[in-house]
């Protein structure tokens, strides 16, 4: 009875195609709407999470107050950073803090044979690896031992790695050029991406801390770093680590209660959160839009429907007459809706899924396309088939037989 | 003799801006298994409403009306649509098939509500459309074929779920006089053959083909002749 059914809401939709491809092209672009926007939006969150995954787990950044920024006498009299390497050294001896990297950077031109590269230096200490979850896929780290004597060592990015040397010559061993001075490639670093700012953070150079301080970047920053990256050893210590850090500081840059730090602590588990927040918060915006569309399709169905059973009022008596109980007269129109909104899914899904592909292909965005995403459309395509579908077919199945069999 | 339909003192009445309007008053008919009558009256007279009210598709404001033993004056919708499906054939005036379908799905559609399995749905109307004389025209579609060939294949879809009893309302009413004779001729070898049949006309030489005249004036039954006795199953 039931496949006997469909074929007959087959035969209803063939029997007018026209109508029922335009009907079934609101579903269509409803569908494909929700499926390329909800694959753009999760792609975001999904570049998000990546590079939240990449800065590294539970950590604070302490930052020099820029001049001017602080209003400390320190800062005021325009004598650089604040931070040294005895404030790390200081943190380090804190409670639930499991890893502190001081460092320094600044942008430099690398050279290596005839290739040049302008990129970021930054001078740090082993535990700088470690806090940011930074592994080497060729090569090994420098050590403290390389800290202690200033050695002309160096980890590259991927980024350098590739300009400088392309894909045919092994860097490691090599000497590269940094401002003149002559340094051994120790290392390549694994691949990170971009940060939240967009900035690609394999775009680097790490040496030790010692050798920036005193051998490329000159004697303003020969004592004193531009942030300290510190770690805790949970998500939850965190605040607490933050507030320790910050009276630490305070403590040791002798700086009196009511006036402001010559230095700021930054939350960047916070400032991730707000970010993956934010993309979340899109990606439920671009959802929501598209759903409208869906809504439109749904409506543009109840409205054939509604024309459908308009015109079919006399097949409807005929089918009461010979014995069509009301609710095989609501099945079959139900029925039809439900086929014309299910097959504009399934097109609506392929062209949707089409769409996010060419996104990528055009923009290089991430885009993610889940089955959820898809089982979701699905699930809702259906629902607004038997939503839309039911009140038309509940007005032909409440027909009065003589008066349908009387209808011209 | 068994009475296929009992009707006792059945009135039916309509509701209208200006009140009750009553169309049928005290009506009693009895009409046994195998007999053949013709209703007939003028527009008006409540034939067309007493049909409707035979056929299980409208409801007696009161009085009895057993059919094939059963009260079917009590029934709810989807019992009568059962009675309909099972019990009667339909033929109406203007053949009611479905444009969409081929004769065959058309004669085998009260068997999709019955619940039977296509094969058997298939074959069964295959067999009555050879018995009205459409083998050949299974696959055609009811615009394909004359308006007599249309009411053979309503003739035949009345039949499929073998009725009890078959209503047949002006069933020549858009038919030219040659094909009503065919019509009619097939009508007489149906009961014949042991069906009850009752027929709605306003034409006498189509009632003349009956055994019996049933003639409704002003919603009450003004006339009840036998001019054949009923025909016993050959």
């Amino acid at each position: 009875m039931f496949s006997a059914m469909l074929g007959e809401a087959w035969h209803a939709m063939g029997a007018n195609r026209l109508r029922t491809f335009l009907t079934m092209l609101g579903m269509v672009i409803g569908v494909g709407a929700v499926v390329l926007m909800m694959a753009v939006g999760q792609g975001a969150q999904y570049s998000v999470a990546q590079s939240i995954s990449s800065m590294g787990s539970n950590l604070l950044i302490v930052l020099s107050a820029p001049p001017g920024m602080g209003g400390s006498a320190r800062s005021a009299s325009g004598s650089g950073p604040s931070l040294t390497i005895n404030d790390s050294e200081a943190i380090a001896e804190l409670d639930n803090v499991s890893g502190v990297a001081p460092s320094t950077n600044s942008s430099a031109q690398v050279i290596y044979g005839s290739n040049n590269w302008n990129t970021s230096v930054i001078g740090t200490t082993p535990s700088y690896l470690d806090v940011r979850s930074w592994n080497l896929v060729e090569g090994y780290a420098f050590s403290d031992s390389d800290i202690r004597s200033a050695t002309r060592v160096a980890l590259i990015g991927q980024t350098v790695a590739k300009n400088l040397f392309g894909d045919d010559i092994d860097p490691i061993g090599k000497t590269i050029r940094i401002k003149q001075s002559p340094f051994v490639v120790l290392g390549v670093l694994d691949r990170k991406g971009q940060n939240l700012d967009g900035r690609d953070q394999d775009d680097t150079i790490i040496v030790p801390l010692t050798t920036a301080q005193r051998k490329l970047f000159g004697s303003q920053f020969s004592t004193t770093v531009r942030m300290i990256m510190v770690q805790a050893d949970s998500a939850k210590a965190l605040p607490f680590v933050e507030q320790d850090v910050n009276s630490l500081l305070r403590q040791r840059h002798r700086i009196r209660e009511g006036s402001d730090s010559d230095f700021f602590v930054r939350n960047l588990t916070a400032l991730a959160d707000s970010a993956a927040e934010t993309t979340k918060t899109m990606s439920l915006l671009l959802g929501a839009i598209a759903s409208v569309s869906l809504l439109v399709g749904g409506i543009g169905i109840m409205n054939i429907m509604l024309v459908s059973v308009t015109e079919r009022t006399r097949e409807i008596g005929i089918r009461m007459a010979i014995g069509a109980r009301e609710r095989d007269i609501l099945m079959q129109f139900l029925l039809e809706a439900i086929v014309i909104s299910i097959i504009g899914c399934l097109i609506g899904i392929v062209i949707g899924v089409g769409g996010a592909l060419l996104v990528n292909m055009l923009t290089q965005a991430a885009v993610v396309i889940s089955g959820d995403s898809i089982m979701i459309a699905f699930g809702v395509a259906a629902s607004v088939g038997v939503f839309f579908g039911f009140y038309p077919a509940r007005m032909a199945a409440r027909l009065n037989p003589i008066e349908a069999l009387r209808y011209q | 003799m068994q009475n296929v339909i009992v009707v006792r003192n059945l009135f039916k009445d309509y509701v209208t801006a200006a009140g009750l309007f009553p169309v049928l008053k005290e009506v009693e008919l009895q009409i046994d298994k195998g007999d053949y009558v013709a209703i007939m009256g003028p527009s008006g007279s409540g034939k067309s409403t007493f049909m409707n009210i035979l056929g299980c598709l409208d409801k007696p404001s009161s009085g009895e009306y057993i059919l094939d033993g059963h009260h079917v004056d009590k029934l709810e919708s989807d019992d009568l649509a059962k009675v309909r499906n099972q019990t009667i054939g339909f033929v109406f005036q203007g053949f009611n098939l479905l444009s969409r379908s081929n004769l065959l799905d058309n004669v085998a559609l009260p068997l999709v509500y019955t619940g039977v399995e296509k094969e058997e749905r298939h074959a069964r109307a295959r067999q009555l459309l050879e018995k009205v004389g459409l083998g050949k025209h299974v696959d055609s579609r009811p615009n394909q074929i004359s308006g007599g060939q249309q009411q053979r294949v309503a003739i035949a879809r009345a039949l499929i779920n073998n009725p009890r009893l078959l209503l047949a309302d002006e069933p020549t009413g858009n038919l030219d006089s040659k094909t009503s004779e065919e019509i009619m001729e097939l009508f007489g070898n149906l009961n014949r053959e042991g069906i009850t049949i009752v027929v709605v006309t306003h034409e006498l030489d189509i009632a003349a083909h009956a055994s019996r005249q049933v003639r409704f004036l002003d919603g009450r039954i003004v006339e009840d002749v036998r001019t054949h006795p009923i025909s016993e199953p050959v």
